[in-house]
């Protein structure tokens, strides 16, 4: 036993690390762990670029202006974002509850908002990377070029991260570790099947696609879609139904939001 | 240096950095608490003094570590109030944290983190944090620093969860049940870190359900049961109070206790555990001939007996009733 290297000095030395230094580490830890989820990277990186190659290959996806990577990329973009708030952060800060861990934080210097920052810093990373990796399978593969106003699409992704990672954290609060990893996933395929980003809704029969369309997936999808083309009208419905969402999931966030 | 001056030496450079003069390490006044209509915590009442090893011993539910966990600010109290180091441990958190050094009964690791990674963590919510080469050391965990937490022992994670308690070097550390699934080897050597940390004008509160762990380490005792203080002293004063000599014997369970009480030189008996029995007497000889006696009339056996005085473990289980509470 080595007690004797221990500090001499305890009364002097005990002061919290600058907050944007504790911020910093918590976001590389963040990152770090996102990365050690082998699931979590398979869902979030490559489902959607398999959905992508996948589907624009397929003969009865829907073609806009001459290809079908046209119509797909933005709904693929969506997933990605779901993937990566709803079942990414969801389920890990589940079981980070299970564990214990988001217990044992709340007695450390770094503070509630400290964490909340450094876990939507991270997500935000991880999108950029999804972005990047999405988007450049679809310009080399597909020739892809930039539609629309990127601006306006990127303040929809953000609107829709918010959305997503606040059903992840709600499901998170409300439900076992094990029902929500079950959930997050169950509600990841549903969004697949009926965000409209691969079938368009036309596609679905009637009732189905009525419900679909107050749907958070299917509103998102229609914002990303109708701000990634030239000539479509502002998606004004779509964006004030993921806003509508967005709050409500929110409220339920953090009501049900537990650190034990 | 006298023993007395770095005691005083070691308190004033407390005061000088993070602790506040003239207070106590830790207050809790007349503090309830509740579950629904569950009474956890029942007015309690103690202090704990700057570079003490305090320990809270009780049964399991007896309100331990609500107790703690309020001190630790996750728990507001229903009545009555607690100040940890000064402060209200919720509304002064901020300024609280970073003093105070915590263990809680579920060690909180990530799973998919090393231990080192862990500490390098926690570290970084510090200024000046332990050298974490020099803490894995210390906990025994230099050749385990590699490995992810959900490889380690039980033993093992509970040893990271004390290093990172100590990784900010805190003036008060709070351990709930510090030594739990740990080996002998390990839990003695916790036991030699706890002493240390004193050694350096820390502050220590421990919770157990070991008696020898608090008989060894802690300056005072308190003994809570069903949310109430039951006892409150040093653990020699404690033991004092028992002026009676106890014989313990084992032998098969289910003796009638009423029986043995009822021999003439016994004042109380009971069996503390299964098996395992408590008589009270001022007159030892007679006692032993008339128990030796009356288990050879029922034809019992009698595999162990021990003469002396109180241990601390006696003490405890008079206050708290025999019954097993897991």
């Amino acid at each position: 036993m080595a007690i004797q290297t221990l500090d001499q000095h305890t009364g002097g030395r005990n002061k919290a690390a600058p907050r944007l230094r504790q911020i910093l580490i918590q976001t590389r830890f963040e990152l770090l762990l996102t990365l050690r989820r082998g699931e979590n990277i398979l869902i979030t990186l490559i489902v959607p670029v398999i959905l992508l190659i996948f589907f624009t290959s397929l003969n009865i996806a829907t073609v806009v202006n001459g290809h079908a990577v046209n119509f797909l990329l933005p709904g693929i973009l969506a997933l990605a974002v779901m993937a990566a708030g709803m079942v990414n952060l969801g389920i890990a800060t589940a079981y980070e509850r299970y564990y214990g861990a988001l217990k044992r934080l709340g007695a450390s210097p770094l503070s509630r908002s400290g964490l909340i920052i450094a876990k939507v810093i991270s997500i935000l990373v991880l999108e950029v990377v999804q972005v990047i990796l999405v988007v450049g399978v679809a310009v080399t593969l597909y020739g892809w070029q930039p539609a629309g106003s990127p601006l306006l699409a990127i303040l929809v992704m953000a609107l829709g991260t918010v959305t997503f990672a606040a059903i992840g954290l709600a499901m998170a609060g409300a439900l076992r570790a094990e029902i929500t990893l079950a959930g997050a996933n169950a509600l990841f395929l549903l969004f697949v099947l009926l965000g409209g980003g691969i079938l368009p809704l036309s596609h679905l029969p009637v009732p189905v696609a009525a419900i679909a369309q107050f749907l958070p997936a299917a509103a998102f999808t229609q914002a990303l879609q109708a701000t990634m083309s030239n000539g479509t009208a502002f998606p004004g419905s779509a964006l004030v139904v993921l806003a509508v969402w967005a709050v409500a999931v929110l409220v339920i966030a953090i009501r049900t939001f537990q650190w034990e | 240096m006298s023993a007395n001056q770095q005691t005083t030496t070691q308190k004033a450079n407390l005061q000088a950095h993070g602790t506040r003069a003239n207070d106590e390490a830790i207050v809790v006044d007349n503090f309830s608490k509740s579950y629904g209509s569950h009474r956890v915590v029942d007015q309690l009442h103690f202090t704990v003094h700057r570079g003490e090893v305090f320990a809270l011993l009780g049964p399991n539910g007896a309100g331990k570590t609500t107790t703690v966990e309020t001190l630790e600010g996750y728990r507001r109290p229903d009545q009555g109030s607690v100040r940890v180091l000064g402060r209200d441990p919720i509304r002064e958190a901020q300024s609280l944290k970073p003093l105070i050094g915590v263990m809680l009964q579920q060690d909180g690791l990530y799973p998919a983190l090393t231990a080192r990674e862990i500490l390098r963590l926690y570290a970084g919510y510090f200024r000046e944090p332990q050298n974490i080469d020099a803490l894995l050391e210390c906990v025994g965990l230099s050749a385990a620093a590699r490995t992810r937490c959900r490889r380690l022992s039980g033993g093992q994670k509970r040893r990271l969860a004390l290093a990172v308690a100590l990784v900010g070097n805190p003036s008060l550390v709070f351990l709930d049940e510090p030594t739990a699934g740990m080996d002998p080897q390990a839990r003695l050597a916790t036991w030699e870190i706890i002493r240390d940390l004193k050694q350096r004008g820390a502050t220590v509160l421990l919770t157990t359900h070991l008696m020898d762990e608090a008989e060894r380490l802690a300056d005072r005792v308190a003994i809570i049961d069903h949310g109430r203080l039951v006892a409150l002293d040093t653990p020699s004063q404690m033991m004092g109070v028992q002026n009676a000599i106890t014989v313990r014997f084992v032998a098969p369970s289910g003796l009638d206790c009423t029986q043995l009480a009822a021999l003439p030189a016994a004042q109380w008996a009971e069996e503390i555990r299964p098996g395992s029995y408590l008589i009270e007497t001022e007159a030892v000889p007679a006692l032993l001939a008339e128990l030796t006696a009356w288990l050879r009339d029922n034809n019992i056996t009698l595999s162990e007996l021990h003469v002396g005085h109180g241990s601390l473990e006696d003490l405890f289980l008079r206050l708290t009733g025999a019954e097993v509470r897991e």
